[in-house]
């Protein structure tokens, strides 16, 4: 058969010629429109998140001071606060965002392979953040049972939220499963189907291959999630007992008997443990293309790096109950995910030691990006070790439940990714807008931010091994914790505050940049992926002009030696490539490793 | 072993153009295919979270047997009657015979609408007979299978009514010959759901 591009296919491109302005920038679907729309709502509504975050800091690091935060308020501000961070920011932007932008580009489509289902996933995800937000302003306000919505607090009268908060927030996560699942059946469609001429599949850059694992594990991961939140829904609203105890509330017997609050924690981690790395293999990804292209050095074990992706990928489908020890299970089973949980730490520090291997002897060029790529592994590094440490029932068990578990969540699931989404966001600027980000803000903005985060999350892991508790309101007269503690608690907040100002410089970067920002060109960085090669930058409607591209060879020939320039990009002919003079270097034809 | 291979190259070894090795990928698999498939990983690992969610609370004391209403086995026959029809209309699209392919969608569509129609049916039975989703366990995961498989059914049906509208537009025959063989794996796959659930529901 000739080759025939899927989305070069003449009914393909029919339908999603934008026409009018609406067509093109609101019900767009194009896959960098929606990617640009998935990414302002999630940081949209990552903002608000941020904001709940400070309430609460307002509140430890300063108890009894603000009386407008009561202990309803509190439990709201903390609930709402992790679940938008976990589902509707990171994943949302990691996958909806980045994901949406990147697969097309980087393996030379012209779109998403089903270009009105990707649309329809965002607005889908959209009403979700708009039913999620709605339960603060309903009578009752938003669930505040914590973020993993724990049966049978969550829909308990005392618990706030517990009547119209928890059913928003449970119909808010159905929208968010069926929008991502719209979303994931494109990603992993295009990847798999509409790859350009020549790019196999280990030709694909590492951002590709991260959030591809990323999205199969969310399409069978977040059907837990479902399965789970559907039926706390019909308990919660119908009095089904599915997982609802019998039980005392309150001095009445309540309605329900018989249900099981271990196994909502049971599905509930089994979509819960994956979504870590839903989180994570983007950002691995990411990085590792970040790290070749600022240290102008091709990847080191390429091969290690996609078979640590799948490896991950596989094994964090059997970690879950690693959340579960204080639950109570058989010891035989608690020694299995223990095992597992060690073990889901070979591939990954492979990872990190490939990272820093790239680094070793590179061409390091401390571009913001890069700046950010080594905060990175710092800190994932950091909240990797940690994992370690509770990943061990034995340690666990003091830990579970303190401000320890608190740091490492933060440092590895939360400010790891962020890092990757700023050093992201500075790499891919100039191709999304045409200028770059003003050099000096991001500088400022790195150093702050790393210095910020660390003064917030170190001095929690010292707090938990003090034994303080995570999730309280107030400490009270608690005699086991000194007084020093709610010092630093206090200087956690304070550094909370600095951290949350510093993004503000981010903000005005981003908008300022826009129009002012220096103009970039189409290749600023020199890198070799199929995104840096489209005819215009910005990449217009079919990003490819009236020929697909042709890939040549892998994503990551920089520094190539005998290559009179210190990278190949992907669309070069092995003939193309300009040679130093007297140099025997075939343009890749022969080996060359 | 071929993806074994694919993922085990060496890409770093080999720059050049790979004549032929995409375009025969996408002439064995299309994309609507590939994309129904993973489709059907999602609903598979739903319906298995369910199932074992339904073994582990079949276990615990307050869980009482039900006794299943009768015209599910009624149902049953109908929805292999509809995947038939389906399947007829799969054979029908390939030797690219229009009337008879539209006929049997039109059978396969009508089939499928009653077996909803009896699903609703052993519904009012039972509520009829006072067994509400809150009463016992054993009967609200029995409402919850049934409202699942019939709501990916109406889903189907959706698709299937799309595929009818745009039937009579020349330019769409190719497309929507393969979206009939598409709709019949599907239905199949349904069938089978059902089949597994009707089991679950009658041991227990």
């Amino acid at each position: 058969m000739a080759y025939v591009a899927l989305a070069d296919r003449d009914h393909e491109q029919h339908l999603h010629d934008p026409q009018t302005f609406v067509t093109k920038y609101i019900w767009s679907q194009d896959h960098k429109v929606i990617a640009i729309q998935y990414s302002l709502t999630a940081i949209a509504v990552g903002l608000v998140a941020l904001g709940l975050s400070l309430i609460m800091r307002l509140q430890l690091g300063f108890p009894d001071t603000f009386s407008f935060i009561s202990p309803d308020e509190y439990y709201q501000a903390i609930t709402m606060h992790g679940m938008i961070m976990v589902i509707y920011l990171l994943t949302a932007l990691l996958l909806g965002g980045f994901g949406n932008y990147l697969i097309p580009l980087m393996c030379g489509a012209r779109d998403m392979v089903f270009p009105f289902m990707n649309m329809v996933s965002y607005w889908v995800y959209l009403l979700s953040v708009i039913v999620l937000c709605a339960s603060f302003f309903i009578s009752g306000g938003p669930t505040g049972a914590g973020w993993t919505l724990y049966p049978p607090q969550v829909i308990l009268p005392g618990t706030p939220g517990n009547n119209g908060g928890i059913v928003l927030m449970l119909l808010s996560l159905v929208l968010f499963i069926v929008a991502f699942t719209m979303g994931g059946l494109n990603y992993v469609t295009t990847v798999l189907q509409a790859r350009c001429r020549g790019m196999t599949l280990m030709r694909m850059p590492l951002s590709v291959w991260g959030i591809f694992v990323a999205t199969i594990l969310g399409l069978l991961a977040f059907p837990a999630l479902l399965v789970t939140g559907i039926m706390l829904l019909l308990d919660s609203v119908l009095g089904t007992s599915f997982f609802m105890p019998a039980l005392l509330s309150m001095g009445e017997v309540s309605e329900h008997s018989g249900g099981s609050p271990i196994l909502f924690q049971h599905l509930f981690w089994f979509f819960g443990h994956p979504e870590v790395y839903i989180v994570a293999l983007p950002a691995f990804g990411v990085i590792s293309d970040l790290v070749a292209v600022h240290a102008r050095k091709n990847i080191f074990g390429y091969r290690m790096m996609v078979w640590a992706i799948l490896a991950i990928g596989i094994i964090s489908f059997i970690v879950w109950a690693h959340h579960m020890y204080v639950s109570g299970m058989n010891p035989y089973f608690g020694f299995f995910f223990a095992t597992t949980t060690l073990i889901i730490a070979i591939p990954t520090a492979l990872k990190v030691y490939n990272w820093v291997l790239t680094l070793w002897r590179g061409d390091i060029h401390l571009t913001v990006p890069m700046l950010f790529v080594i905060g990175f592994i710092f800190t994932f590094i950091n909240g990797g070790i940690t994992g370690l440490f509770l990943g061990n029932v034995a340690v666990d068990m003091p830990l579970s439940d303190t401000y320890f578990v608190i740091g490492h969540f933060h440092m590895v699931m939360g400010v790891s990714p962020i890092l990757v989404i700023f050093g992201a966001i500075y790499h891919w600027y100039p191709k999304i807008t045409g200028r770059m980000l003003n050099d000096r803000l991001g500088r400022i903005h790195f150093w702050l931010t790393l210095f910020g985060t660390y003064a917030i999350y170190l001095p929690m892991h010292y707090l938990g091994i003090l034994g303080l508790p995570r999730r309280y309101y107030a400490m009270g007269d608690t005699s086991f914790i000194p007084d020093s503690a709610q010092a630093m608690n206090a200087g956690i907040s304070i550094a909370a505050f600095f951290v949350a100002a510093v993004q503000l410089i981010f903000l005005f970067n981003l908008f300022w940049s826009r129009t002012r920002g220096k103009p970039s060109g189409g290749n600023p960085w020199k890198a070799t992926t199929l995104e840096w090669q489209t005819p215009q930058t910005p990449p217009v409607h079919g990003n490819w002009g009236p020929d697909l591209p042709v890939v040549y060879r892998w994503a990551y020939d920089f520094s190539v030696p005998g290559a009179s320039q210190d990278y190949i990009p992907q669309t070069m002919a092995p003939e193309d490539v300009p040679t130093d003079p007297g140099s025997s270097y075939d343009g890749g034809e022969g080996e060359h490793s | 072993m071929n993806l074994l291979r694919k993922i085990t190259a060496k890409p770093w070894e080999h720059a050049g153009e790979m004549e032929g090795l995409h375009g025969e990928y996408i002439a064995a698999h299309s994309a609507g295919r590939t994309g129904l498939f993973m489709f059907l990983a999602v609903i598979s690992s739903m319906f298995l979270l369910f199932m074992i969610s339904y073994y582990t609370r079949s276990r615990f004391p307050d869980w009482e047997i039900l006794a299943d209403p009768g015209i599910l086995w009624l149902n049953t026959g109908v929805l292999v009657l509809a995947s038939v029809a389906l399947q007829m209309a799969s054979n029908a699209a390939r030797r690219k015979a229009m009337v008879s392919m539209r006929n049997s969608l039109f059978a396969g569509a009508l089939l499928t609408l009653l077996f909803i129609a009896g699903q609703l049916v052993a519904w009012n039975q039972l509520v009829e007979a006072g067994f509400y989703a809150w009463g016992n366990p054993a009967i609200a995961f029995f409402y919850l299978f049934t409202g699942l498989h019939a709501l990916h059914l109406v889903g189907g049906m959706w698709f299937l009514g799309r595929l009818g509208f745009s039937m009579r537009q020349e330019n769409k025959r190719e497309r929507i010959r393969h979206s009939v063989t598409l709709c019949a794996t599907y239905w199949h796959y349904l069938l089978l759901v059902w089949l597994v659930l009707f089991a679950l529901l009658l041991k227990t």
